[in-house]
């Protein structure tokens, strides 16, 4: 919204994954361009690619075909410690089964992405309950995942993919295991985020999302149809 | 990452597992144990056997008269040698290699008399040097025989312990009068108790010793039953027998290369020879050890590798995170090391434990508690036994943690 630098950009992507036996082409030639401050919903049915091209554009994983520019620098061929940098300073993730620590607190979880980023201790804890009051759990800091509810988990998901400041939050189905209550908070959570300034992508099932962004991406069999420029 | 937050964190992570730690740091306590308890055993065995190889004396040569097997300057084979007290004067003076010589004479069956007891018992005539030499070691309260009794030829007697036992009881004997042979000696000490592994003409405790000189007026022996010689140093003693046989082959008229005319009993070969078979016997039981060890460590890794494709998602979020792989695994690096560190530690005070308790059990000279009963953990062998463990616990954590590091952050977070 700020700026309409290019954030994302892919050129030609595919990926291949080699169980030995079969050969599974799961992106085949995806091209991507996302500018900063967009707000996406990619849908597609299931086992098309979404969750892999989010891997992708999250550096969990690299394409086995084509270039994947990420703020202009090119992906592939990164150390796993410029990597692990990228995914630490740069992406936010937010997953449909919440993938918190089970045996740390909320707050815990939160300062995790810090700690790794070597925020100082205070500043840690500083930023650690800003955002957490931020989405909503100011009074849950000390409660572990176990006794939070399914929408309460994933605000705290939504706030640790938060603390860094991330250039792009990444959501693979953020509401596929909660309740449409609590999927729709989640989901205004989101609009919030993306009203201050975030780049946001969200993989959804829900019919009712895309509707509330900007552009919608469709894969099927590993592709994208009449994404870029759509709703634009 | 500061330090701090790093142990904390991984503290949280480590803390959960508490039970399969359990179990692994009790594998490595046992391992641990193996190889100090094996180890300390073997000291204790060394030990002892060190002791009792004293109880002869240290680094001497026993030489004895024996027959020639060569004509020498129209002599016939066959001949023995025998030696007197001049002789020893004569190889003193001629071998600057000796340090100390003395001889005995000797005899079974003589009378030793303390009031109603009777007994018949073996006597030696002695010199003074056997007090270092044969350690022939007073109780407190005595002494041995010394030149003065020598020249002046006193009759006192110097008693093993368990004569002394037999003769005076638990009372002290030192100053009283035993007669030989009818003849009445003052005991002027007490033999110390000892253990003696190599021993000629019975153990030392059970003789008594009178100077050489009384028992030759005594008794009218014209020869000494065997010399007792301790060279300078341990290496010396090949020199100082060829001397010995080119020096007597000399005075008593037979070949130098004659091989028996002298018996030697070279006590300083033997004890090299003792020594190398401890030590031989000791890395054989450090090298038990050291594989019980090696088990356990490979247990180790064994449940690491195990811990790490039970915690792959929480690898997986981490990485997610930014976590680096170093920091991954370090965190399993360090759990290995804590398990062995803390196993490691265990074992060793129950193992000192164990051979502090086995030093407290009362034990009789001589049975096989003397032999087993003195386990020691001794500096060198408490640190071969932490470099074992660091390199097991570096091993044991190394591979299993690398393989964590290198995990696709996709593919750990697919796990279920
Ligand atoms: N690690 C993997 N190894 C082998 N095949 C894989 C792997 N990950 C994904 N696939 C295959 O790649 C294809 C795309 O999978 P992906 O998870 O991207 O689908 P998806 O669109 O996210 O589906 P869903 O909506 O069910 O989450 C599928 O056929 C899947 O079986
Ligand atoms: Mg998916």
């Amino acid at each position: 919204m700020s700026s309409n630098g290019s954030i994302i950009k892919l050129d030609h992507v595919h990926k291949v994954y080699d169980t030995g036996k079969i050969k599974v082409e799961a992106l085949r030639g995806v091209d991507l361009d996302v500018r900063q401050g967009e707000f996406l919903t990619l849908v597609g049915p299931s086992g098309s690619g979404k969750s892999t091209l989010m891997n992708i554009l999250g550096c969990l994983d690299s394409p086995t075909e084509g270039t994947y520019y990420f703020r202009g620098e090119q992906v592939q061929g990164l150390s796993l410690n410029r990597l692990a940098e990228i995914r630490n300073r740069r992406v936010g993730f937010v997953f449909q089964n919440f993938n918190l620590l089970p045996f740390s607190t909320a707050l815990e979880n939160v300062e995790l992405p810090m700690v790794f980023g070597g925020v100082p201790t205070r500043e840690r804890r500083k930023r650690g309950e800003e955002v957490l009051e931020r989405v909503g759990l100011g009074d849950r800091m000390d409660h572990k995942p176990t006794e939070l509810s399914g929408g309460q988990m994933q605000r705290v998901a939504i706030a640790r993919a938060l603390v860094n400041h991330p250039d792009l939050i990444l959501a693979d189905e953020p509401t596929g295991n909660l309740d449409t209550a609590s999927g729709q908070e989640i989901v205004n959570l989101f609009e919030e985020l993306w009203k201050a300034g975030h780049t946001i992508m969200i993989i959804t099932h829900d019919p009712n999302l895309p509707m509330r962004t900007e552009r919608t991406l469709h894969m099927r069999d590993g592709s994208l149809h009449n994404g870029n420029g759509e709703g634009q | 990452m500061g330090l701090l937050t790093f142990l904390r964190y991984f503290w949280n992570d480590f803390r959960k597992q508490k039970k399969r730690a359990t179990l692994t740091v009790a594998a490595i306590v046992w391992g641990t144990m193996s190889i100090l308890l094996l180890l300390a055993f073997g000291e204790g065995l060394k030990r002892q056997l060190d002791r009792n190889q004293r109880g002869l004396g240290e680094n001497i040569m026993i030489v004895w008269g024996g027959q020639t097997s060569m004509p020498y300057e129209g002599l016939p084979r066959g001949r023995r040698i025998r030696f007197m007290e001049e002789d020893v004067d004569v190889i003193q003076k001629s071998i600057p290699q000796i340090e100390n010589i003395g001889a005995e004479y000797s005899r079974w069956g003589v009378d030793v008399v303390r009031g109603s007891k009777v007994l018949s018992e073996h006597v030696c005539g002695e010199y003074p040097t056997y007090e270092q030499m044969r350690a022939h070691y007073p109780m407190q309260g005595g002494r041995y025989i010394n030149w003065t009794d020598m020249e002046e030829k006193r009759r006192v007697i110097f008693l093993g312990y368990e004569m002394k036992q037999k003769l005076f009881g638990d009372e002290d004997a030192t100053g009283q009068t035993v007669h030989v042979s009818g003849i009445p000696f003052t005991v002027i000490g007490v033999g110390q108790d000892k253990q003696q592994m190599g021993m000629y003409g019975g153990p030392d405790v059970s003789k008594g010793s009178m100077p050489a000189t009384t028992f030759k007026s005594l008794f009218g022996h014209k020869y000494l039953s065997n010399l007792v010689i301790q060279p300078r140093s341990t290496n010396l003693n090949e020199v100082v027998e060829r001397r010995l046989n080119e020096v007597l082959g000399a005075r008593l008229k037979f070949h130098p290369d004659d091989e028996q005319a002298l018996s030697i009993w070279d006590t300083i070969e033997g004890r090299k020879a003792m020594q190398n078979m401890m030590l031989g016997m000791q890395i054989f039981m450090g090298i038990i050890g050291a594989m019980t060890l090696l088990i356990a460590g490979v247990g180790v890794a064994n449940i690491m590798y195990v811990v790490i494709k039970e915690r792959t998602k929480e690898i997986g979020i981490k990485m997610a995170l930014g976590g680096k792989p170093r920091i991954v695994q370090w965190q399993f690096l360090l759990e290995a090391m804590i398990i062995c560190f803390s196993g490691g530690v265990i074992g060793i005070f129950i193992s000192q434990l164990i051979c502090d308790l086995m030093s407290l059990i009362p034990r009789e000279e001589g049975s096989s508690m003397t032999w087993l009963g003195n386990p020691t953990i001794s500096l060198p062998i408490g640190m071969i036994t932490i470099a074992i463990l660091a390199i097991i616990a570096v091993i044991a954590g190394y591979f299993p943690s690398r393989r964590a590091a290198m995990l696709n952050p996709a593919e750990t977070l697919r796990y279920e």
